[in-house]
């Protein structure tokens, strides 16, 4: 199995460390990872915030950039998701690769058909299911069964883990306040679980759980998938 | 609760909800209702094996509707004219106003009886018939409660969600005179009636909404819970109804659908406990005149959008509001309008245009779309509120539009993008201290920094680090 990693631009240049993870994840199961340099957005921000003519270009480059590939991964559901719902709409030709486009999760469970992949992490990890993975991808059951099959994985339940951590991109700033008070609740409800790592599949919205654990002074550690299933 | 008030200006969402924020009872008080509702329809909607089946059709014949909406309204105007009712045309607010004023004042009445109406609160009815002389008493126990207080709905269908029962205790005890009231909801529940029955004895007009219109027959359907609009919808000489023109629906026999999704999706019942069904009128038997307002007030404009439009399917069944996470923490009021949450994100401006305060409305959204998950009629809210956005961001260009615009230019191209991502590094690394930001120059970055901190850019981006691989 070989496929393009779609690393999006915020892993790449806030996360890398998602980014490597993700490679070394995808390589143990034997997969060939291409990197194609030229990507740079899909335009998900673009497009949410309303500002559908950039999207439309971005949209065209991600189809130039990917087209040739066989499959596409990327570690973020969001992403993925703007890809899948959006990308026919605003590219007009896709050349079938929104169809090709997985989450990495999806990827490992679907594709390379694996759940055990040999994850070595040791902890209490809770999981919180992003909104665009649980409701636009539905990867359903997809994250927590890699997770169970990691054998020093203690995998804690997150009480009303499918409500909205309170990111929503530009939403985290244009609304910070009700952004925050969606996070306090979420917070909460993680810190209570005993957890040592609230994990979840996109990097945006663990930047800002992970930034209110550490504003808080907590030692709780918000790492994305790949991070704990590469460890 | 200042914001609640009647007469409060509207304010842009972010500003009016940093005041709600604030009230941690009304906070408390609607978590505790909403959670409550949302498992009760959960568990409704669960036991109804073809509900996808249900919702698609809710949304085939909404559309239907919608799409020969002219032809609909022609046909009900006709099918109510020969069942002895009379229609009106209203174009906007003032021209409903002006038609159920005129009306009321041909009757010589001093007051009105109400059914609870969001068209009637979309418009200001109230207000409109208070400076003409008459005054408007609403019958349904939650609406009376927040006209009692001088307050504005704060939710579609419990528009009193953000009050607990000691506060309406305490209303009762001042605005009906009972100051020896007590707290117990069969107590306020007692209260209410008495002072509501004498209302319903002595009034000759009552207004009301409606929840769905059938073109075929030209009845008129209203769905509660209390028996209150039954009372108002049958006692009264006069019975005028203001329904917005999206009510309609083809035929009497598409309420087999209608009626099996909205108590599901609103109250979480498997039937709701009153549904008053009226044609025309009937010699010797309830009202003996009935009109029926035809309200546009920027539907017609909703209805141009080939995306907008399907908020017009919207049955006001509050489900998408009692999932929605923003909501759940600023209540109704944070929207000022009728129309709380998402439905009311992406309604509000459609109708009034979205000048002024409504146009935040579709930004006060995380598009994590647990609404459209639970909305029986399958309008897709997330892509509505970014269409929305689109409208207003196509409206006004100021900083953020740059900004969008020269950060669109750098991922148009490799270079200019890895340009930016030096850059982003390089301008981060004085503020940063043991790999985080904790201080914040002032814009978005700051608006982040007062709940959370921030990871410092890290030294090498993912490419670098696979540039570098490749290379050994």
């Amino acid at each position: 199995v070989s496929c393009a990693l779609f690393i999006t631009c915020l892993t790449d240049t806030l996360a890398p460390q998602v980014g490597r993870a993700t490679v070394e994840l995808l390589e143990r199961q034997g997969v060939t990872v291409d990197f194609p340099r030229e990507q740079t957005c899909c335009g998900q921000m673009h497009f949410n915030s309303g500002y559908v003519r950039e999207a439309r270009r971005l949209a065209r480059r991600f189809v130039a950039v990917f087209g040739p590939y066989e499959d596409v991964v990327a570690p973020s559901g969001s992403c993925v998701a703007h890809v899948r719902t959006n990308l026919a709409g605003l590219a007009g030709d896709t050349d079938g690769v929104d169809e090709r486009t997985w989450e990495l999760s999806e990827f490992l469970v679907d594709r390379c058909g694996v759940t055990d992949v040999g994850s070595g992490f040791r902890g209490r990890v809770t999981y919180h299911p992003t909104c665009h993975s649980l409701r636009l991808l539905r990867v359903g059951h997809r994250p927590t069964s890699l997770l169970r099959a990691a054998a020093g994985v203690g995998l804690v339940e997150l009480p009303d883990a499918e409500e909205c951590c309170g990111f929503g991109g530009t939403f985290a700033v244009k609304n910070a306040d009700v952004s925050a008070a969606m996070l306090e609740a979420k917070l909460d409800r993680v810190l209570a679980t005993g957890a040592d790592v609230v994990c979840a599949c996109d990097s945006s919205c663990l930047l800002h759980i992970g930034g209110g654990l550490h504003r808080r002074g907590s030692h709780v550690r918000a790492l994305h998938l790949a991070e704990v299933l590469a460890a | 609760v200042t914001q609640a008030a009647r007469t409060a200006p509207a304010e842009p969402f972010p500003r009016a909800a940093r005041e709600a924020l604030a009230n941690e009872q009304v906070r408390t008080n609607l978590l505790h209702a909403t959670t409550t509702i949302r498992l009760k329809r959960a568990q409704a909607v669960n036991e109804v094996a073809d509900w996808d089946q249900l919702r698609d059709a809710g949304a085939g014949l909404k559309d239907h509707a919608l799409l020969s909406l002219d032809r609909m309204l022609v046909e009900l105007e006709a099918a109510v004219t020969r069942r002895g009712g009379t229609v009106h045309w209203a174009r906007d607010a003032a021209e409903a106003n002006t038609a159920v004023t005129e009306l009321v004042r041909r009757e010589g009445v001093e007051t009105v009886v109400k059914v609870k109406s969001l068209a009637t609160d979309e418009i200001g009815l109230n207000d409109a018939l208070t400076a003409a002389g008459v005054e408007p008493i609403e019958s349904d126990l939650a609406e009376l409660i927040v006209q009692l207080a001088g307050e504005r709905p704060s939710h579609l269908l419990v528009p009193a969600v953000h009050k607990n029962r000691d506060e309406i205790r305490d209303l009762f005890r001042e605005r009906l005179g009972l100051p020896e009231l007590g707290a117990e909801p069969g107590e306020l529940t007692a209260a209410a009636r008495a002072f509501l029955r004498e209302t319903f004895l002595g009034t000759r007009v009552a207004i009301s909404g409606a929840n769905f219109a059938c073109a075929d027959t030209g009845s008129v359907v209203v769905v509660e819970s209390e028996g209150n609009g039954r009372m108002c919808t049958t006692l009264p000489e006069v019975l005028i109804t203001v329904m917005g023109i999206e009510k309609v629906v083809p035929t009497f026999r598409d309420l087999e659908v209608m009626l099996q999704l909205l108590p599901r999706s609103s109250t979480g019942e498997r039937m709701n406990p009153y549904t008053s069904i009226w044609t025309g009128v009937h010699p010797g038997d309830g009202p003996q005149v009935f009109h029926l307002v035809l309200l546009d007030n920027g539907r017609t404009h909703a209805l141009a959008d080939d995306v907008g439009r399907a908020a017009l399917r919207c049955i006001r069944c509050s489900a998408c509001i009692n999932v929605c996470p923003v909501y759940r923490q600023t209540g109704g009021h944070a929207y000022h309008t009728p129309y709380a949450g998402p439905i009311g994100a992406i309604l509000q401006p459609q109708l009034d245009g979205g000048r002024g305060p409504s146009a935040s409305l579709p930004f006060a959204s995380t598009l994590c779309g647990a609404c459209a998950d639970v909305c029986p009629v399958r309008i897709d809210i997330p892509a509505l509120l970014v269409n929305e956005r689109r409208k207003v961001v196509e409206r006004h260009h100021g900083i953020e539009a740059f900004g969008f615009g020269l950060l669109g230019r750098a991922f148009r191209s490799r270079r200019r993008y890895e340009r930016a991502q030096r850059l982003a590094r390089l301008v981060q690394r004085p503020l940063a201290r043991g790999g985080w930001l904790r201080r914040f120059p002032p814009g978005p970055l700051r608006a982040w920094g007062r709940s959370r901190d921030l990871p410092a850019v890290p030294g090498t981006t993912f490419r670098e680090w696979w540039g570098s691989r490749e290379r050994t």
